[in-house]
């Protein structure tokens, strides 16, 4: 949650004013078909105005209504289009914010880069737009980096605050985990860059309908086929029992039944749901993997980074017998002085803390032993002194005899989920510095909200099942995988997939890809690798593992809000219906006048006042649709309830009231 | 309404759930192709049929195969039927010298009985010849209520298996549900209503002296055969015209009980049965509870409807305590003919003990809401349960949105493609009920057939479509449907009704057998409990609502109304 976007407010004036303009321009029929429902209201609407038209001309004194309803049912048709376009919108703003750091790119294309003469780092400047795939660029200190690739020479400290909004520069060096630069554009083989294909996705330029939303608007095209065929056959059955209504009214009904109000904002809830999750700093490749962060069952969590904070305090000296506390410490504090890890300092700082060492001075002397991934242990060579620090196995292999003592202080670190450096000295074991992992402060009370959605937390780490197992415990999650390989993640993911759930993870190296393509949803981190990045299906800019949480939340919220609006729209008919079945045959059949429980001052005035009020009420869910249902980690059934509670009950009480009052306010002013 | 009255449909519901529960579990076994207590007996039969037919009992089908059988066996069924009707006269047992049945009546009446509808525009004992009546009718009888558990159970194999590509044989199924379900209940049931006093026997008539002396022939014969598959596999044909109203058919208020029962208890058993097939008991449960609430609902409707009397009839001086007895029982009176009504409506049996003609206008709405509900509560014996998931599906894929997850009912995610099917079929029944309506009140033909005009006169027409698209076979009567405009439409509307409507369920099978069971969490929202029932209650009653409101606000509703301001029509 750190870097969150400053949204757009929620009807800001610019976006507004090209939003009522867009309203119109998507009354185009072949933009329209897209949506069945408001593709219907928009072809009834043009028969309605027809009829307008003729009685216009007819003078036959109905013009007045039928020019009402025709008006008003083009404002149901630019209200949904209306809707779309506001939240089209608040994407493209956002999305023209990320842009921006493209557009004034330029880069220094080499031109000779195999040149053996001295003259490889000649190069030519070209707009950044210009950049093919396989291109060779340089950029030095103070310049933009104009696409996204990879280092394959040298080392950088690059400043992605543009686009993560983290101040702290970050290291890119050729090879290894950490090679993939970002700038405006990724210069892939399509043609598009990663992020304009994102953008293009929250712009709702090349968007498609998702799975869910596709199967949504099955549901909305069949009900609007029912009511179809329901207002159809009410012409023959009305004039059976002497009742003759006219198309108009016919229509008026059918657009009052057929779901108007979710058919009208679907696209918007879609569209605004990619938007929140740019405003994480998270971009998705598709709507789908949106949607499929909703139905997570499993999260897998790498330890370091998410659980616990990156890198580990040294915490205690416990030295073997016979060596003091003081003699141990001065031996790890040397050791340790040109280790510039963060562990190293942590040593360091201990030492100086808890022993009361000034900073010692090595001596010209003295030979700094590097850590080396291969032999796993650092140090240094002072005369007559060897010393040595790094992993227990690593060390105990190098000295003479282990006391029982140091394998007991061992265990008992390992236990409590510590990690043990020894050190040795000469060859011979001085002691053991407890490293402990310090767990984030807020990590345990987001595993329990996220058990309460029903999602179960794996952690992932190298640490042996001791260690896991102890620092499992004390962060609250599920389940823990230890001694995890990459191979491991990947089996995992397979094994929970194969008993019907759905995993996310999120990963930053290469060796990550597998199991980011193999995991429902994947999330790569930005400093991530490329392969990591291209294997997953959503990139998160700030490269906090933690926000896996709020992108499940986010993927909710979305299927949420397209659910609650669509019982809110269905339940909306059965008022519509008291509302205009009266008013149609109450001169046939006075007895209807029955039903007629609001009381509506006369029929024309029902008929109108529902059709106004179906129109006003997608404006007024406008809101909702932008910033979804919230969302809250209760459990389903407590959550069905309330929405039910909410948007089916609400959504049957609330016509009721609002067309009462339309109809107060109709008949007031004699519209009807 | 009297404590009495209550106390009877209390005692009949309660009957009918203590049995249907064990009687459940009992089919769950058979479709599952398990032993159970009968496979000794009748194993060995089940092995000649196979036999006979060539069927491997092992190799199962796929949806596509699967409904090719069905269909099949209903085109074979529906063929040999109109060729007998129409060939009777050159064929034996035809004592009475009855000549072919005509063309649509012969259409309508082999529709009639494929699709499990016993829709009769017929005279049985005018009409049928003996063979017609044995070798067609009630063949049909066992076979097409056979052929509707076969398809459910089709469906919950869906539920139940996971990446399977196969949903079971048909002719195992249909085999299987005929030769353990449907013939051992109903020659317990027939055995039961002769020891009621209804007549089975072979001879064709009695002689009876009148009180005034007179001579009377009373046709009699195997009467209470008839009358236990008639309710068992709810059918609805009669031995007689006037069904069970009649006294042979039903002679006491304890054979009336038993008839209810007998077709309400399959219904309930395969709601259960659907449980233990999915391995969730409580998934069966809460379906068996959502069907009694809405069938509990129409009986209390109909029964404070009728048991009101009619307020004309109570203003020129008529008592009213006996409640509207206007074509009714004397023996079986409100309580137990609004049960009635409302228990062959919600299922898709449509014998009747009581003129839903005659019933109050809210009265007779319950049953002909019912219908338009598509009898689902509990429904025929298996169209119930897979009409049912239908709308659970429905139901399920809105609620599941509202938690935030992909929908997903018993692990099987509701995606494009079910939802795409799931909706072609619910299309059918408005389509079906309000397009012929529509055309046959514009109809000069249509018109003619009425008795009564009106919202009274629209009702009966409404009512007959809907009966036919639901495949009940009851009629509201009133309306003369022997004519070649209602023979054939309404052939064609059973058509839709029973093979338009289970097509996709069917492919809907399919579809989730082929996929993976997703693992229940606290996310998933519970498919068993009071919320998931309310749930289902809400969808359903809006649902229906929604698409016949307008209709029934022009029949039966107005009716109401314009009755109780002294108007009939």
């Amino acid at each position: 949650m750190s870097h969150k976007v400053a949204a757009p407010g929620l009807f800001d004036a610019a976006i507004t004013k090209r939003a009522a303009i867009d309203a119109f321009r998507k009354l185009d029929p072949r933009r329209l078909a897209r949506n069945p429902v408001i593709f219907v209201t928009e072809a009834v609407s043009a028969v309605v105005t027809a009829f307008f038209v003729r009685d216009l001309v007819a003078q036959n004194g109905a013009a007045f209504f039928s020019g009402q309803i025709a008006a008003w049912l083009w404002f149901t048709v630019l209200f949904a289009n209306f809707a779309e376009a506001v939240a089209e919108g608040r994407g493209k703003a956002q999305a023209d914010a990320l842009r921006r750091t493209r557009s004034d790119s330029h880069a220094k294309r080499l031109i000779d880069p195999q040149d053996k003469s001295g003259m490889k780092d000649v190069y030519e400047g070209v707009s950044a737009l210009d950049l093919k795939l396989g291109d060779l660029v340089l950029v030095e200190a103070g310049d933009l980096i104009p696409g996204d690739g990879e280092v394959i020479e040298g080392v950088a400290s690059v400043n992605e605050s543009a686009i993560t909004g983290e101040s702290a520069p970050v290291i890119r060096e050729a090879g290894g985990d950490r090679s993939a630069v970002t700038g405006g554009t990724t210069v892939l083989s399509d043609g598009s860059t990663f992020i304009d294909r994102m953008i293009a996705l929250v712009e709702g330029a090349q968007r498609q309908k998702t799975p869910n939303e596709l199967a949504l608007s099955i549901l909305l095209s069949g009900l609007t086929i029912i009511f179809l065929i329901v207002c159809v056959t009410l012409w023959p059955l009305a004039i059976y029992s002497g009742a003759a209504i006219s198309v108009t009214v016919l229509i008026a009904l059918l657009v009052c039944l057929i779901p108007t109000t979710i058919g009208g904002l679907l696209s918007a809830i879609g569209i605004a749901g990619m938007d929140r999750l740019i405003r994480f700093n998270v971009i998705a490749t598709s709507g789908r993997a949106v949607e499929a962060a909703g139905d997570v069952d499993t999260l897998l969590l790498d330890k370091t980074g998410t659980i616990t904070f990156g890198n580990r305090m040294a915490d205690e000296f416990i030295p073997v017998e016979g060596v003091s506390e003081h003699a141990f410490g001065e031996a790890a504090l040397l050791a340790s002085l040109a280790d510039e890890t963060p562990e190293g300092r942590s040593i360091v700082a201990l030492a100086k803390s808890a022993l009361g060492f000034s900073t010692p001075d090595l001596g010209q002397e003295a030979q700094i032993v590097p850590f080396s991934a291969h032999t796993r242990i650092s140090g240094v060579d002072l005369p007559g002194r060897t010393l040595r620090k790094g992993a227990v196995d690593a060390v105990a292999a190098r000295v003479k005899s282990i006391p029982v003592d140091f394998e007991r202080a061992v265990e008992r670190i390992s236990r409590a989920g510590g990690t043990p450096l020894a050190v040795s000295e000469n060859g011979r074991l001085l002691g053991v510095i407890h490293l402990k992992d310090i767990i984030k402060p807020d990590i345990k009370s987001r595993f329990a909200a996220l058990r309460a959605m029903g999602v179960k937390t794996v952690m992932v780490t190298g640490d042996n099942p001791i260690t896991a197992a102890a620092i499992a415990g004390e962060a609250g999650v599920d389940d823990f995988i230890a001694q995890a390989k990459p191979e491991d993640k990947l089996a995992y993911i397979r094994k929970e997939q194969q008993g019907g759930r759905l995993i996310a993870m999120c990963g930053d190296g290469t060796n990550d890809a597998p199991a980011l393509a193999q995991a429902d949803v994947g999330v790569a981190m930005q400093t991530g690798t490329q392969a990591a990045r291209e294997a997953g299906n959503m990139v998160d800019l700030d490269s906090d593992p933690t926000k896996l949480i709020e992108i499940v939340a986010i993927g909710k919220q979305l299927l949420m809000t397209r659910g609650s609006l669509t019982t809110f729209s269905i339940a909306n008919d059965v008022a519509k219906y008291f509302a205009i079945i009266p008013a149609l045959f109450v001169v046939a059949y006075p007895e209807l006048e029955a039903i007629n429980i609001m009381k509506l001052a006369s029929p024309q005035s029902a008929i109108l006042s529902a059709v106004i009020f179906n129109a006003l009420i997608i404006i007024a869910l406008i809101p909702l649709a932008l910033k979804g249902v919230p969302y809250r980690p209760v459990g389903a059934a407590a959550l069905l309830r309330r929405n039910l509670l909410i948007y089916g009950l609400g959504g049957l009480i609330a016509p009721f009231i609002g067309i009462k009052l339309i109809d107060l306010a109709v008949s007031a002013v004699h519209l009807a | 309404m009297t404590s009495i009255g209550l106390a009877q449909i209390a005692i009949v519901l309660l009957a009918v759930i203590v049995a249907a529960i064990p009687l459940g579990n009992y089919i769950a076994t058979v479709l599952a192709g398990e032993r159970n207590l009968l496979s000794p007996v009748l194993s060995p039969i089940e092995r000649v049929f196979y036999r006979l037919a060539g069927v491997d009992p092992a190799r199962e089908q796929n949806w596509l195969a699967y409904t090719m059988a069905m269909l099949a066996f209903s085109v074979v069924g529906f063929a040999s039927l109109y060729a007998l009707q129409r060939l009777q006269a050159y064929l034996p047992l035809n004592p009475q010298g009855f000549s072919g049945v005509p063309a649509d009546l012969a259409f309508n009446t082999s529709m009639s009985f494929v699709t499990n509808t016993n829709w009769q525009n017929y005279g049985g004992e005018s009409t049928m010849s003996h063979l017609t009546q044995m070798l067609g009718l009630t063949v049909h009888n066992f076979v097409s209520a056979a052929t509707g558990l076969a398809m459910a159970f089709a469906l919950v194999r869906g539920f139940s298996r996971a990446e399977s590509p196969t949903i079971g044989n048909f002719w195992v199924d249909l085999t299987r549900s005929t030769l353990y379900v449907l013939l051992p209940l109903s020659i317990i049931v027939a055995l039961a209503l002769v020891a009621l006093g209804v007549p089975q026997t072979l001879q064709g008539s009695i002689e009876a002296t009148t009180l005034e002396g007179a001579k009377q022939m009373l046709a009699i014969g195997p009467v209470a055969s008839q009358e236990a598959i008639k309710e068992l596999g709810t059918n609805g044909g009669g031995f007689f015209n006037a069904n069970s109203a009649h006294p042979f058919e039903s002679p006491n208020a304890l054979s009336n009980m038993l008839e209810i029962w007998a077709l309400l208890v399959i219904p309930f058993a395969t709601a259960f049965a659907f449980g233990h097939a999915v391995f969730d008991y409580r998934q069966g449960r809460a379906i068996a509870i959502t069907m009694m609430i809405v069938l509990v609902a129409g009986v209390s409707v109909a029964y404070w409807a009728e048991a009101g009397g009619n307020p004309l009839l109570t203003e020129i001086g008529v008592d009213p305590s006996p409640g509207n007895m206007e074509g009714k029982e004397v023996r079986f009176g409100p309580a137990m003919s609004a049960l009635f009504a409302a228990s062959t409506t919600g299922t898709s049996c449509g014998a009747v003990n009581a003129m839903h003609d005659s019933f109050m206008p809210l009265g007779g709405l319950v049953p002909l809401f019912n219908m338009l509900m598509g009898s689902i509560a509990p429904g025929g014996v298996g169209a119930g349960l897979y009409g049912f998931l239908v709308l659970a599906i429905i139901a399920v894929f809105i609620a599941g949105l509202m938690v935030g997850r992909t929908p997903e009912y018993l692990g099987k995610k509701i995606e494009t493609r079910e939802m795409k099917l799931a909706m072609l079929a619910v299309l059918i029944y408005p389509l079906s009920v309000l397009a012929f309506t529509g055309v046959s009140v514009m109809l000069q033909t249509g018109l003619a057939s009425l008795n009564n005009a009106g919202p009274h006169g629209l009702s009966e027409i409404l009512y007959a479509f809907a009966s036919a698209t639901d495949n009940n076979g009851s009629a509201f009567a009133g309306l003369t449907g022997n004519t070649p405009w209602y023979n054939t439409t309404l052939g064609v509307a059973m058509l839709l009704g029973r093979f338009a409507f289970v097509i996709p369920v069917l492919a809907i099978a399919g579809a989730f057998a082929a996929k993976k069971k997703g693992a229940a969490s606290v996310g998933t929202f519970p498919t068993h409990g009071p919320l998931f029932i309310g749930l289902l209650l809400g969808v359903i009653v809006v649902l229906y609502l929604l698409q016949y409101f307008p209709a029934l606000a022009l029949g039966p509703i107005v009716e109401h109304f314009a009755l109780l301001a002294g108007k009939t029509f």
